[in-house]
């Protein structure tokens, strides 16, 4: 169907020309115009995200799921020096672009309403945001992967700094001394590799090509070093205990929209560097340092849980959980077989859909009441019994029920450690409980109980809006824990190729 | 498609109902899942009578669930004896309950919730006892857990209820991590998580040795142990009791429904249809043997001093569990399920009458405030006697009698079968226990029956004034349920305990150990500490009433500090506060404000911060706007040095 059509770089560059032409038009127009585009700039922006929805369910149908290649490949020199533009997906990547498209134009819809000042740059913000992380799913080379990579934070941080809270300026802060320590180790290690290409293949056919890189033999030694840089970047992009302090604050600051785009999709770049260059570039190094991503993953979990456990601020509460979900995907990936790593494939998934809708049922109510303190709240399920309902579904979701999809993601992930080490599944088993305790917890303290603040009285159920956004959500959670082969079937030959090509790699060196 | 409607009828019930509840009113909302549920229950019997009788078998695959390397599952129906009887139980209670509750909850405002949660949590308890593989029963278990969370909960705005929501659900979850291991440990061993092919193999793995937490364990043992945490928790055995009691927060129905017929025997359930697995499991066996006599034995002993009605009832029902466990343990699978039978029904006979008691008495649950109210409430009186009859196992050897008399005896006639065998110390426990339980299980049946009915009335004589039975789509559930409790046990003793000659069981459970010859004491010691149980009981309450107020008040005798440990449960709440919910509270705090805040924040990013800033006060500028073009720039700047490295290496 795509034959000759750059479909990635169409679906990826979309957004940021709908960005472009929305400032441009803006610039141009006289002063009462202004406010005329800013009004439509909503408008503009969902028309332009379901566009991109529209194509990225097209290319997942047309998808061939029987092989482990690259597909939809585009190649077209860029920088010289082996540096091309280079994209294409495969049953990794492919559906973080769809988790990407599916995510925007629900942000774009919550935010219309929620956002009380400068809509188009916020718009605006949003569109390129949804470019730049398109863009890291697509990228096969590397400076073009770096690019897409970083510049993620940057409407990142502007979406925290203008729209954020009265602490923006902290969390923005600390989000970036984090961010910047692991991207220039990172950065460092690519040029690595990239000369060591030039070594191994002669200077004129040195590459940033993923593909090829991937298929180098790096010594032992250098792999130790080059994993660790690597590692440096994707553990605080999960976030992985103990460099998770910068997410809570992130959250709490952040907008609705933004706090389900950072725990949607921001925390997966992390999962997903792991598996398209750590595991196939240093697979000795990942055996090697795998027990310790073990430990790091089970004290995340039980630690992060039962900090949640403990927050007063609801959005905190559910930052805090979200790494101990994250913490179930790493254990995964390095369990380093087919369970493991399609359980952390299917968990970040999930974990993208649950936690996205979490951060809008706390946005519902912020919306209302200007506050995120659980004890501001308290049987509010006396007025908002469907809200209460939907809320109880991704509660349920989120510790893990059986047939929502967040159980999917954790049942693989343990199946896939304990084969390894019973220990670390045993400890995982333990974010179980502590998942129900902080969860329920939750719930408790803000749906159930007696209504005592006399503000909540009269609190309006879920509008239209709202349910256009939940609804979506709800579905998805249900369906891919009662069918989660809809995802599973995707990932499966790819994953197996993934596992292939490291066994050799391993029994070869 | 018999089964399928069995299996999906109630969850199209709760889905109307809860759903569309507003829009279709009350009413309908009642009336189609009730209806709903009644199909369920015939159609269960004509499947009863077909697997039971006709010995038909069979696997209905639905589609995929599971699907990643070997680690497979569908969604399956798997109908055999044990399952079929399972169906029987749980539709036919939980119709009843329905029709129950129509009166019950008359008054309550969430009537299409409640009706639309009793559905719900009927539909997931029929897949779990349907599965054909360890993942879809995890998915019923679990669905179970969550209905029971709502149920409890279900009055919201109590804070009670709403603690001991989470209480279950939390204990629970405790239990399900040791069954969550064990499927894991079932997948790794086995290579499949589909019941019939790990039975199949397991003859092979039974010498297999593997690695657990650092200790080497037999395969087979590890994996039987992990399901029976399992198993301990759902069932509220000893240890994993705790929430139990304090389900009875939910309102009463739903009491006799999920805490007391169905949900809890999953636990009975799980070890039954793993059988081939302890069969193979001896050491574990007898752990379970021992931890169901203990439970036995212990939550009896707590029953003989609740002065709360339905807290007596549910220590019943967790004493009752520790009878099937302890049977499943000795290997006595067919008396095990058997008790569970006729208990669903006379439990639930119990628990309702209670809630026509507590209705009655305008939701008076403290026995201490009612008495001789048998002349107000006749029809449930003698109700309630019916059921203490089945429950303590009125009869007489040689004759028969009540249900519980067959079903129980059965169970401590095993016991007293396998200890006599010899090597068989927990047998040999598990006989004494269950016979002193048998003793007290008679004491507080009719301690509570006396308190309750007999004496002076002792409550708010107003309350007295508008007294009056139960209406009638209260009392015929009640009725339908004596008959059951009365025939149970004499209808199907026969199928259930003499197999061999019948076939019941088909190939549901592993092959029976046969008929015993006992010796006459044995056949009579039950009734007869059944019989010492209620003199006991007539004497202290209406011969000389007062008598437990006397030990209580002895406060400085053994006595009163016996009773008060009774009475606050040994005292099993308190210590898990103190530990290991405090411990929770504080290890959360010190992970967050020492471990995050205090060390991680203030060597990490706050630390790097303050050091930048005593370089250069310039940084003190540090706003928003310029954070970004920092960022911006740092970037352009890789990207240049990118892009010069990469021109200089291509030459």
């Amino acid at each position: 169907m795509f034959k000759g059509v750059p479909i990635l770089t169409i679906i990826t560059f979309i957004p940021l020309l709908a960005a472009v032409c929305l400032m441009i038009l803006s610039r141009l127009a006289p002063a009462e115009g202004k406010a005329q585009i800013a009004k439509n700039a909503p408008r503009v922006a969902l028309v332009t995200t379901l566009a991109v929805l529209g194509l990225s369910l097209l290319l997942v149908l047309n998808f061939d799921t029987t092989t482990a290649d690259f597909q939809f490949v585009e190649n077209v020199a860029w920088l010289g020096g082996g540096i091309n533009y280079r994209m294409g997906v495969d049953g990794i990547s492919i559906l973080f672009i769809l988790l990407t498209a599916f995510l925007t134009p629900l942000c774009i819809i919550s935010s219309a309403k929620s956002v009380k000042s400068r809509m188009l740059e916020y718009m605006v913000a949003f569109l390129v945001l949804e470019t730049l992380m398109i863009g890291v799913f697509c990228a096969l080379d590397m400076v073009l992967f770096y690019i897409f990579f970083e510049g993620v934070l940057l409407p990142m941080f502007i979406i925290i700094g203008v729209w954020g809270g009265k602490d923006k300026v902290y969390a923005a802060y600390k989000f970036l001394i984090y961010t910047l320590l692991g991207s220039v180790l990172m950065l460092a290690a690519m040029l690595w590799l990239y000369y060591y290409s030039g070594q191994v293949l002669g200077a004129e056919n040195a590459t940033t090509n993923i593909v090829e890189l991937a298929k180098l033999d790096i010594p032992l030694g250098a792999q130790t070093w080059l994993w660790l840089a690597f590692f440096a970047s994707f553990a605080v992009k999960m976030p992985m205990w103990p460099v998770h302090t910068w997410l809570p604050d992130a959250h709490v600051q952040a907008p609705t929209a933004g706090s389900v785009i950072l725990a949607g999709i921001l925390l997966k770049l992390g999962g997903y560097g792991f598996l398209r260059f750590s595991l196939p570039f240093f697979p000795d190094a990942s055996q090697y340092f795998a027990p310790l991503i073990f430990w790091l993953s089970v004290i995340g979990i039980i630690y992060t849980s039962l900090v949640a456990y403990r927050q007063t601020d609801m959005k905190k509460l559910i930052a805090y959980s979200s790494v101990a979900h994250m913490g179930f995907v790493t254990m995964g990936i390095f369990a380093l077989n087919v369970q493991g790593l399609q359980g952390a494939l299917f968990q970040m998934i999930s974990h993208g859909i649950i936690s996205g809708a979490l951060f809008f049922a706390v946005g519902i109510i912020y919306d209302r009441m200007h506050t995120r303190e659980i004890a501001f709240y308290g049987g509010i399920v006396k007025y908002m019994p469907m809200y209460a309902a939907l809320f109880m579904l991704f509660t349920m979701a989120n510790v893990g029920l059986p047939g929502t999809s967040g159980f999917v993601g954790e049942i693989l992930t343990m199946v896939g450690a304990y084969q390894v080490n019973p220990w670390i599944a045993f400890g995982a088993a333990f974010g179980m409980i502590l998942s129900a305790v902080y969860a329920l917890h939750l719930y408790r303290e803000v749906v159930f109980g007696e209504v005592k603040n006399e503000k909540l009285e009269g609190i309006k159920d879920m509008s239209i809006r709202e349910i256009v956004i939940m609804a979506p959500l709800a579905i998805l959670t249900i369906l891919l824990g009662v069918y989660p082969s809809l995802i599973t079937d995707i990932t499966a030959v790819s994953v197996d190729a993934l596992l292939a090509d490291i066994n050799a790699k391993l029994a070869g060196g | 498609m018999l089964y399928k409607i069995i299996l999906f009828a109630p969850l199209v019930g709760a889905l109307i109902a809860g759903l569309l509840g507003r829009r279709i009113g009350d009413m309908t909302a009642q009336f189609v899942t009730t209806g709903l549920l009644l199909l369920s229950a015939v159609l269960s019997w004509f499947a009863f009578v077909q697997v039971g009788y006709g010995g038909e078998t069979q696997e209905i695959n639905l589609f995929r669930w599971m699907d990643v390397g070997d680690f497979k599952a569908n969604w399956a129906l798997k109908i055999d004896t044990l399952t079929a009887i399972m169906l029987v139980v749980i539709t036919t209670v939980s119709a009843l309950v329905h029709v129950y509750s129509w009166g019950y909850m008359k008054d309550d405002p969430g009537k299409a919730r409640f009706f639309s949660y009793l559905s719900y949590f009927t539909f997931a308890m029929l897949v779990l006892v349907t599965s054909n593989n360890v993942i879809q029963l995890f998915f019923g278990w679990e669905g179970v857990g969550v209905a029971s969370y709502l149920l409890i909960g279900f009055w919201y705005k109590k804070p009670s209820a709403n603690a001991a929501a989470i209480k279950a659900f939390v204990t629970n979850r405790v239990g399900d991590v040791g069954l969550a291991l064990g499927i894991m440990a079932i997948y790794l061993i086995f290579g499949s998580v589909h019941f019939d092919e790990v039975f199949s193999q397991i003859a092979d793995k039974k010498d297999l040795v593997v690695p657990f937490l650092g200790m080497q364990l037999g395969a087979i043992e590890l994996i039987a142990g992990l399901l029976f945490i399992g198993a301990m928790g759902k069932s509220a055995q000893f240890i994993l009791h705790v929430w139990l009691p304090d389900a009875m927060e939910g309102p009463t129905p739903v009491s006799a429904l999920i805490h007391a017929a169905t949900m809890v025997t999953a636990g009975v359930f799980l070890v039954c249809r793993a059988a081939p697995i302890y069969e193979a499991a001896p050491f574990v066996s007898g752990i379970v043997t021992i931890i169901g006599a203990f439970t036995a034995l212990f939550a009896a002993t707590i029953g003989l001093v609740q002065n709360d009605i339905k807290r007596v009832i549910a220590f019943s029902t967790c004493s009752q569990l520790g009878y099937m466990f302890f049977a499943a343990g000795i290997g006595a699978y067919d008396a095990a399920m058997f008790h569970l039978f006729p208990h669903a029904f006379f439990k639930a006979l119990l628990f309702l009458c209670a809630g026509s008691v507590i209705v009655a008495l305008h939701h008076e649950q403290d026995m201490r405030k009612m008495g001789g109210i048998y002349q107000l409430v006749p029809v449930t009186y003698i109700l309630m006697i019916i059921g203490t009859l089945a429950l303590t196992g009125v009869g007489i050897p040689g004759l028969g009698g009540f249900a519980g008399f067959y079903s129980k005896d059965a169970i401590i006639e095993a016991a007293y079968a396998a200890g006599a065998a010899g090597h068989n110390a927990p047998a040999v426990f598990a006989f004494w226990a269950g016979l002193a339980a048998a003793a007290m299980t008679s004491f507080y049946s009719w301690r509570l029956i006396f308190m309750t009915f007999h004496g002076k009335f002792r409550g708010d004589k107003e309350v007295l004034k508008h007294t009056h039975e139960s209406p009638f789509n209260m009392t015929i559930p009640l009725v339908i349920l004596a008959v059951g409790s009365v025939l149970a046990g004499v209808i199907f003793y026969d199928q259930f305990m003499l197999y061999k000659d019948t076939g019941f069981w088909g190939q549901a459970l592993p092959e029976g150990h046969g008929k015993h010859k006992f010796p006459l004491w044995v056949l009579w010691a039950p009734v007869a500490v059944t019989f010492a149980g209620f003199v006991l009981a007539w004497s202290m309450y209406i011969r000389a009433n007062g008598t437990e107020k006397r030990i209580a008040a002895g406060a400085n005798g053994g006595g009163g500090i016996f009773y008060k440990f009774l009475l606050n449960k040994w005292y099993i709440d308190e210590l898990y506060e103190a530990t290991i919910i405090r411990g929770a509270r504080k290890l959360g705090d010190l992970f967050w404000k020492i471990g995050d805040i205090k060390i991680i924040d203030r060597f990490g990013p706050d630390g790097f911060a303050a050091a930048a800033l005593a370089g250069g006060k310039k940084l003190s500028k540090l706003q928003s706007g310029y954070l970004f073009h920092y960022a911006f720039v740092m970037l352009l700047g890789l990207a240049g040095i990118i892009a010069y490295v990469s021109m200089k290496a291509a030459g």
